[in-house]
């Protein structure tokens, strides 16, 4: 059982609310943010004192706060995932054109995505398995990946059945080719670079063999790589 | 003198015909024009191809439309929210065809189709399963798929407030589809839980206008799909 999917604090690794720490600092003061639905939206939370992100929901709003109080909410004041939230001082609404011209004109800071998988070399997997019965829906997904200056990851480092989630090449419908730049796991924080995957970071106590034995291609350390990334 | 009005969401929608393809408005519940919708039902029309951004859920408005088998064909970006049951269940039986396209590509066909931009070239969706077959040109070493204009027979959306020349404003997030799909239309149907005279709105704040609205319908207290759903309800 791992840590990110049960939100409970595992033996080994981060839960998802270190991940979303652990991401949270690396997202600079002032930034245009898109955080997927489900565990990405747990970044929001975790923001270091001090910092304002401007929060985008490709549904129409650039504002975005969390949830209002219960009874307090607006059935039309929502966010991707369809659930009720509220806008910050200085939100702005807007129709779906202009929402996406914010994402595919690259002007979004940030995207924030769960994966199925993703590949040494960016591929991202992350919208359908592929499976005969299942119904496809994509939404904004592969519009986040091809529009957005910065794709992170964030995602359990394996499957529930222990599979690699980290891959030499996405066996699953792609989102988008070469679009991930970087990924936050409950084991490690690691760069897709020219060369794959890339070691910035590993969670406290785990080992980078551990690591490398869960990941479907081979990770790089750099020995010369700079701190404070 | 212009007046948009028309006395009934069931005057508004009286001519959409067999095998109209009818964009509607909407992200979720947010922005469902769910009186017009019901209007449509009743009117009979069938064979539709429906433009919208999910399928609704529950068994009312658009899922009661899709569940009333009047609806052919969807294009759309998310056809399973949560509590969508009638759209996955007909698909699953080749009742209803589906097109899936990303949400943003859709949401720029649509504006292309009613911009008069016959297509346009995107790198969303570029190597992956929804640009197959589609022609894929490299602009500034980067590899673009191309997308085709979208347009419709009529348009059905819901608005917060619109006046008698057909200018729109809408509510929050409901806003979402509704400017461009009024835009990409034969035939824009509005229904706003206001209507009032022209001049009467803020002429800088309109965000639809009304050269592309053709019927205003008062709905003075729109129904939700959440409360329907919450109460048990279905249509008819």
């Amino acid at each position: 059982m791992n840590s990110a999917a049960t939100g409970t604090r595992a033996a080994i690794g981060w839960t998802r609310e270190d991940i979303a720490r652990r991401l949270a600092q690396d997202i600079p003061n002032g930034s245009y943010v898109n955080l997927g639905i489900g565990i990405p939206e747990l970044v929001a939370k975790c923001v270091p004192e001090g910092r304002t992100l401007v929060y985008h929901t490709e549904n129409g709003l650039l504002g975005m706060g969390p949830s209002p109080a219960a009874g307090q909410g607006d059935p039309e004041l929502i966010n991707a995932g369809k659930r009720q939230v509220t806008m910050m001082p200085g939100a702005a609404f807007f129709d779906q054109a202009t929402s996406f011209a914010m994402i595919r004109g690259g002007h979004l800071d940030l995207s924030v995505l769960g994966a199925l998988q993703v590949a040494a070399n960016g591929d991202l997997a992350n919208w359908s398995t592929g499976a005969d019965d299942a119904i496809p829906a994509v939404g904004g997904a592969m519009d986040l990946v091809a529009g957005v200056k910065n794709v992170y990851v964030m995602t359990t480092h394996t499957t529930k059945d222990g599979e690699p989630k980290l891959v030499t090449q996405c066996t699953y419908p792609l989102t988008g080719r070469g679009v991930v730049n970087r990924i936050y796991s409950d084991l490690a924080v690691i760069d897709i670079t020219a060369r794959g995957f890339e070691l910035v970071e590993l969670a406290p106590g785990v080992s980078f063999e551990f690591v490398q034995e869960r990941t479907g291609a081979p990770i790089l350390r750099s020995e010369s790589r700079p701190s404070g990334h | 003198m212009i007046d948009k009005r028309v006395a009934s969401p069931a005057e508004a929608v009286t001519d959409i015909f067999d095998g109209a393809t009818v964009m509607i408005g909407g992200f979720g519940e947010a922005g469902s024009p769910i009186e017009l919708i019901h209007a449509l039902i009743d009117q009979g029309a069938k064979g539709l191809t429906v433009v919208s951004n999910n399928t609704g859920t529950g068994l009312v408005g658009l899922a009661a439309l899709l569940r009333a088998e009047r609806v052919a064909k969807v294009i759309c970006s998310f056809p399973k929210t949560a509590g969508s049951t009638v759209f996955p269940d007909l698909y699953r039986a080749g009742k209803v065809q589906l097109e899936l396209v990303p949400q943003g590509t859709l949401a720029e066909r649509i504006r292309a189709g009613g911009a008069g931009v016959a297509a346009f070239y995107t790198p969303t969706g570029v190597g992956t399963p929804l640009a197959e077959g589609k022609e894929v040109r490299v602009f500034n070493g980067r590899e673009h798929v191309l997308e085709h204009g979208l347009r419709a027979d009529f348009t059905l959306i819901k608005g917060r407030v619109a006046d008698t020349h057909g200018n729109v404003m809408f509510h929050r997030t409901a806003r979402n589809f509704a400017p461009m799909m009024a835009t990409a239309a034969e035939v824009t149907i509005v229904q706003a839980a206001a209507v009032v005279d022209a001049g009467t709105l803020d002429a800088e704040a309109i965000v639809t206008q009304g050269i592309f609205v053709d019927r205003v319908v008062h709905v003075g207290q729109p129904q939700l799909e959440s409360a329907l759903n919450e109460a048990g309800a279905s249509y008819p």
